[in-house]
């Protein structure tokens, strides 16, 4: 927000609602490198870490909605303030989905260490989704904070990447369990875990969404990359 | 998407290139609008925008003073009503208005909205009562004065005054209703009846209201106008003002960082 309002108040709750987006989003962010991080080591010290912080990212959601409500009741926002506010209100909550996704990260890992199953199954190979989805998860926080569309954007492209990388990570797991058939439950244990990747990508997506959403009015949720790109021109 | 595109309806009246002076002062430049009939238009803006000016262009009130003048079209039913030669009396029949204050006639309830009408019409006994009625029911007054008709107007309450003061401009079944800050001197319950009946009112008239409070032109206007300094900055619906105005300036306005 570069010009100030008549009410200095308003424009320190404005901040200051924003600024609690931002904490809550780097929480979240270090909930999923963790929960990465567990995964690759099988690692159950930090992947108890992870499923601890989920009740700090609850508890900030919860705070961050009362004071956008307190917000909307006494201030009556319009325009980008009211679009700013619905959008922080909707980024909170996939924030805090995200995080629910990295700690069913982490119960999946502490479910795998605890059943004693082989590790030659390709757990390494989620790495690289892993990673594509939480650097996408920081940089829609960095581009929420700067308003940036054009990174907006770019976070949209980028989610179908990790989108393909499911899709073929299924591919290589549905080999494994057609050629021994005692591999489809941990097999079965790591498509879950690939599918809470994604959908911390997904999450992210919907955070580059409402950034456009917030600059432009416009709601991108169901349209196609080249209508966005329109709507931007 | 964005589905915020506005497929204006029929105007009511079509403001052309409209200028107007107070002596020297130039208070309204080029004006271009079309007023939607059977809607609420609200005109925002802040003081000294024009806001009021060109209100009062539209039933003529300006001409009461001396020094004030209108150049450009207001076509009212397709006749300029700047250069008409209709009878000035007769299109404030047609364009009626309400002001800031309530303003009651020093006569009974019954005679306030009475009056009005015997200027137009001359109606019997029975079908007066009726009309009487009527309006008081229209403007959400009937259940609260039904039984002291004869009282004073000046007896009620500032709401109520208001209300009665809507009820004469009906009466007299005006096609344009203009509103001039009607809640300004009101308390929130009064006011909320107002808006409640400014929305029944555009079924069957064409609505103009100015008013500084903003939400008010959000919660009861189908259309918006924000004015500033005597130009018309943007004009669009008022789902799209208040939710995404096309002008930086009208963003700033309603958003509160005018300064």
């Amino acid at each position: 927000m570069p010009e100030k309002h008549l009410s200095t108040q308003f424009d320190s709750e404005l901040n200051t609602v924003s600024n609690r987006v931002m904490e809550l989003g780097g929480l979240v962010e270090s909930q999923v490198q963790q929960a990465i991080h567990a995964l690759g080591q099988f690692n159950a010290e930090v992947a108890h870490q992870v499923i601890e912080t989920e009740k700090r990212v609850n508890a900030m959601e919860v705070e961050i909605d009362r004071d956008l409500s307190s917000i909307i009741a006494r201030r009556q926002p319009t325009a980008r303030d009211l679009r700013l506010l619905i959008a922080v209100s909707k980024t909170t909550a996939n924030l805090e989905r995200a995080g629910d996704e990295a700690e069913k990260m982490a119960r999946m890992v502490l479910s795998i260490i605890q059943s004693g199953t082989p590790r030659n199954l390709p757990a390494s190979e989620l790495r690289v989704a892993a990673d594509l989805a939480s650097g996408l998860l920081r940089k829609a926080l960095d581009a929420f904070a700067r308003l940036d569309t054009v990174a907006a954007v770019s976070i949209l492209k980028e989610d179908d990447l990790i989108d393909k990388e499911f899709d073929n990570f299924m591919r290589v797991l549905i080999t494994y369990m057609m050629e021994d058939p005692r591999m489809i439950s941990p097999s079965l244990d790591l498509l879950f875990l690939a599918k809470a990747i994604e959908r911390v990508g997904d999450h992210a997506k919907n955070v580059a969404e409402l950034i456009i959403y917030i600059v432009k009015g416009a709601d991108v949720r169901h349209a196609s990359i080249e209508e966005i790109e329109s709507v931007l021109r | 998407m964005d589905n915020t595109s506005t497929a204006a309806p029929a105007p009511k009246i079509s403001v052309r290139d409209l200028n107007f002076f107070y002596g020297k002062f130039h208070a309204l430049k080029g004006i271009n609008l079309d007023i939607p009939e059977n809607k609420v238009t609200a005109f925002i803006g802040p003081s000294g925008c024009g806001k009021s000016t060109l209100l009062r262009v539209f039933n003529r009130m300006f001409e009461l003073y001396p020094d004030q003048r209108a150049e450009g079209q207001v076509v009212l039913d397709g006749e300029n009503l700047l250069t008409s030669k209709q009878d000035v009396a007769l299109l404030r029949a047609k364009v009626g208005m309400v002001f800031q204050k309530p303003t009651p006639f020093p006569m009974s309830i019954y005679d306030n909205i009475a009056f009005g009408i015997k200027l137009f019409e001359s109606l019997n006994a029975t079908d007066m009562e009726e009309r009487v009625e009527w309006a008081l029911r229209k403007a959400a007054l009937w259940t609260e004065v039904k039984d002291k008709l004869k009282q004073s107007g000046s007896s009620l309450s500032g709401g109520q005054q208001q209300r009665l003061c809507i009820a004469r401009g009906i009466a007299i079944k005006p096609e344009v209703l203009l509103l001039d800050e009607p809640c300004s001197a009101l308390d929130p319950i009064s006011t909320a009846k107002i808006e409640e009946l400014i929305t029944e009112l555009k079924d069957d008239y064409t609505v103009v209201i100015v008013t500084h409070n903003m939400q008010q032109a959000a919660r009861c206007s189908d259309y918006t106008a924000y004015m500033y300094l005597g130009d018309l900055v943007e004009f669009g619906s008022t789902e799209q003002m208040f939710f995404k105005p096309t002008r930086k300036e009208t963003e700033d306005y309603i958003t509160g960082r005018f300064g």
